[in-house]
């Protein structure tokens, strides 16, 4: 998200919660509302990865001409004319829906707690299943391992809701070169406890994969 | 087969097909439906019986297995040419005796005509359930041999094709199909055309290959509207996607089936070869320098892979999960090329739009949905079975009309149409809710009273979508007032959180949730607000979800709660389920004036929790009880009732 290095090429106005901003060229509706210091709440967005998707806590209104629609603004480039609301009803309610659910699915993390709070969601009525749980299975850590460092020690298992967060095959990976990489982007710590699980036991390694 | 070079060459095989001496001929249908009910033992009998009396030379039939013929609830069906008699329910025990009367000496077999209200109907075409159906795209099925290219030939397959290649352009191509106004049968309704232009538009922008896909991923439980058109006319779908190729210039097709439609998957594999050795697929076909060729795909079992974007990620080897659009398929698809995907039936509509015309087509049907729509009406209804109809039908007519009603009930109770993301539409809507439910004691207002017959629902895209249903891919399933409509939302959930890919959150923890409310509801637990609880999360589905999986699963809810907020809340002030299915809620009863003491249920009672003398009447003990029903099935004078 620099600025433009040639001011010739066509911004796009538009306007977010009733105020006027102007986007580069590539950039995404949330992007610009970064760039602007209007706050779009996200878990699983990072800008070293492609966008995702898989939160949806960046959800956003958009009207278009007669067109009204609620869209992640992670993924949306915006264009001129567009009305963004970041804060309108259909909005809120997705957001307080799973962050309320996150809290049952995560109850162990501090972060999700600290930010379902500031949406006025402090309690759900869901069923906890695994009180430890701080994982929700956004893939952040499984982009990052991906694309960025290029090993790709992680992915996911399982499909709906039996999905894991885990390694090829499900044993240690000696892909792995213990970089840390998916620990730093992980919203919310998850990672940490698991990092043994991908890269196993050091002192037991051997192959190519552990030349480094 | 001997490559076909020119056009010429194909007229004059068609031709030579048509000019072949007519024959009797014997269509055993060998749709699921018929399958299921021993069809393939039924053409075994004719073949046996023929060969063993020794009359192929006097009578010379020719037995074809075809494709469904539609009639599911009275297979196997057999269709005789040229008497045109329909028998029914044909075992392979009646073979000998159709041989013996009706091939031999020409005689009906009154006992195997379909009966209702004491009338024999002869022929098809006369059948109530046949009646007021349209067909189009199923018109060959059931007719050809699926296996055989020549029988579809003399059908007057790839006519349309030859027509593409050598009358029309391909902005004319696109045009026709616009004008048609063909919507997308896979269940958003887009149009076809508009689709079409986009990609080749896209294509001039960015020149290199385009592709076009076939989606035959038919996942919704009790559908097979694109397996009967797979299985049953099988070129025109290849047709279909030649001519689409045609019009977008793509050399290369894929035909998306899933893994559980074996049978599906041989016949298109051996109908790609037939089409491929007669030169109708590959290389420069017909002598007119056009090149196309289909591959068929299979699925690995995910419902998901419907979805359009997870159903290119499949074929391209990744992962079956759906993607953001934008970029949508005709901008960025298969290996980020132009690609136009459509559903099977769709295809199949194309060479009957080029043969017959646009005017013909937009003729069918209403403005803004023409044409026909295959249903899969099944459920409570006596004529279950797979129904083409026009658009625009209403919901009454296809039900109890063709379907011919519930089975000894006076009406249906709701419908659910669009498989498993469609929503439940009733016979009428009054919404005021009955007085017995107290709404002053749990603080409700009634919210004013209106009456919606929505029996007189028209069914296309538009009203469907306005009664908060769907399209879909044209599932139907009907309901009696034994259907708990609590209970149906909570059996689609299931399905749909065990095939939700789990890539987002609203879908992956929201149908897991919205079932946590649904299971409260079937144990009498929860309060009223819960139910607005549950309808808000279901919006929040609609709008925060990734694809369409999980934009539509809330369907089934937020309409039941629209239409049967009473049951809803029966369930949780009253803690009865009204329908008599949520077992937390009912008690099973032996009414001992109607008993006669047989015994039947003590002797089927899983628990042994009933106790009673012979020809004295019977009791059921409420503690022990699992209320598991099997009482109530075996019950000969129906004495077992649920409160």
């Amino acid at each position: 998200m620099s600025s433009s290095a040639n001011p010739a090429k066509d911004v796009i106005n538009f306007s977010i919660d009733g105020q006027a901003v102007t986007a580069e060229p590539g950039w995404t509706i949330l992007e610009t509302a970064r760039h602007h210091h209007i706050h779009i709440p996200t878990l699983c967005s990072h800008p070293a990865v492609t966008p995702w998707g898989s939160c949806r806590l960046c959800v956003v209104e958009t009207r278009y001409g007669k067109r009204e629609r609620v869209i992640p603004s992670c993924l949306n480039p915006p264009v001129a004319e567009l009305e963004v609301f970041t804060q309108s009803e259909r909005v809120k309610n997705v957001r307080r829906w799973v962050l309320e659910m996150l809290l049952a699915e995560c109850p162990a993390s501090r972060e999700i707690q600290k930010m379902a709070a500031a949406h006025g969601v402090t309690a759900t009525r869901f069923t906890i299943t695994d009180p430890e749980e701080e994982c929700l299975r956004c893939g952040l850590c499984v982009a990052v391992c991906n694309e960025v460092v290029g090993v790709q020690a992680l992915t996911f298992g399982s499909r709906g809701v039996k999905k894991v967060l885990e390694t090829p095959h499900r044993v240690p990976n000696n892909a792995c070169i213990g970089c840390g990489c998916c620990v730093s982007v992980c919203p919310t710590g998850a990672l940490q406890k698991r990092l043994d699980t991908v890269r196993g036991d050091l002192s037991r390694r051997t192959g190519h994969g552990f030349a480094h | 087969m001997a490559k076909l070079r020119s056009v010429a060459e194909l007229e004059s095989l068609r031709a030579q097909v048509l000019a072949a001496p007519d024959r009797p001929v014997i269509r055993v249908c060998l749709g699921p439906g018929c399958l299921a009910q021993g069809a393939d033992r039924v053409s075994h009998a004719f073949k046996a019986a023929i060969q063993e009396r020794n009359i192929l030379a006097e009578v010379q039939p020719l037995i074809k297995e075809t494709g469904c013929h539609g009639f599911c609830s009275q297979g196997t069906l057999v269709n005789l040419y040229p008497s045109d008699l329909f028998y029914v329910q044909v075992k392979p025990a009646d073979v000998p005796e159709i041989v013996d009367q009706t091939l031999r000496k020409g005689k009906v077999v009154e006992r195997l005509l379909y009966a209702k209200n004491g009338t024999r109907y002869r022929s098809a075409a006369e059948v109530p359930f046949y009646k007021l159906q349209h067909k189009v795209i199923l018109k060959n099925v059931g007719l050809i041999d699926p296996l055989n290219i020549e029988d579809a030939l003399k059908a007057g397959a790839y006519r349309s094709l030859v027509q593409a290649l050598t009358q029309k352009t391909t902005d004319q191509i696109i045009d026709t199909v616009t004008v048609a106004g063909l919507r997308g049968r896979g269940g958003g309704g887009f149009p076809t055309g508009y689709k079409w232009r986009k990609a080749v538009e896209n294509a001039r922008e960015n020149p290199g290959p385009v592709f076009i896909v076939a989606n035959g991923d038919e996942g919704d439980p009790g559908a097979f509207m694109d397996r009967a058109i797979m299985e049953g006319d099988p070129h025109a779908v290849l047709e279909g996607m030649a001519i689409g190729a045609r019009a977008m210039g793509a050399e290369q097709g894929y035909l998306y089936v899933r893994a559980e439609y074996p049978f599906a998957v041989r016949t298109l594999n051996i109908a790609i070869e037939q089409a491929r050795s007669l030169g109708l697929l590959g290389q420069d076909i017909l002598g007119t320098g056009f090149n196309f060729d289909v591959q068929v795909n299979r699925g690995a079992g995910a419902f998901v892979c419907g979805e359009e974007t997870a159903l290119l990620a499949s074929i391209e080897g990744r992962v079956g999960e759906p993607v953001t659009r934008p970029p949508y398929p005709v901008e960025q698809g298969l290996w980020n090329r132009p690609t136009v995907i459509n559903n099977v039936e769709t295809w199949a509509n194309v060479p009957h739009i080029i043969d017959h015309g646009a005017q013909w087509y937009s003729g069918v049907g209403v403005p803004h949905s023409t044409g026909t729509k295959i249903f899969s009406l099944v459920g409570k209804v006596k004529n279950s079975g797979l129904v083409e109809v026009p658009m625009g039908i209403t919901l009454g007519d296809i039900v109890e009309e063709i379907g011919g009603g519930v089975p000894g009930k006076e009406r249906f109770k709701a419908v659910q149409t669009g498989g498993p993301s469609g929503g439940i539409i009733p016979y009428e809507f009054k919404e005021l809710p009955p007085e017995d439910l107290k709404l002053d004691k749990i603080g409700l207002q009634p919210r004013g009273f209106m009456h919606l017959e929505l029996k007189n629902l028209p069914v296309d895209f538009d009203s469907l979508a306005q009664a908060g249903s769907i399209m879909g891919s044209g599932g139907m399933i009907v309901m009696d007032d034994r259907d708990c409509v609590v209970d149906v939302a909570r059996y689609f959930l299931r399905f749909l959180e065990e095939e939700s890919c789990g890539k987002c959150l609203p879908c992956r923890l929201g149908l897991k949730g919205m079932q946590e409310f649904l299971n409260h509801f079937s144990q009498g637990k929860g309060v009223p607000a819960d139910i607005d609880a549950l309808e808000s999360l279901g919006r929040a589905l609609v709008d925060g979800s990734l694809c369409g999986l999980g934009r539509t699963a809330p369907n089934p809810v937020l309409t039941s709660i629209r239409y049967f907020r009473d049951e809803y809340l029966a369930h949780i002030v009253d803690h009865k389920c009204p329908a008599g299915v949520c077992r937390d809620l009912i008690t099973y009863r032996i009414d001992a004036d109607i008993c006669n003491g047989c015994t039947l249920c003590a002797k089927n009672c899983p628990q042994a929790c009933i106790v009673g003398t012979n020809k004295e009447p019977h009791t059921i003990d409420p503690d022990a009880c699992i209320r598991c029903g099997a009482c109530m099935d075996v019950c000969p004078v129906d004495a077992v009732v649920v409160d």
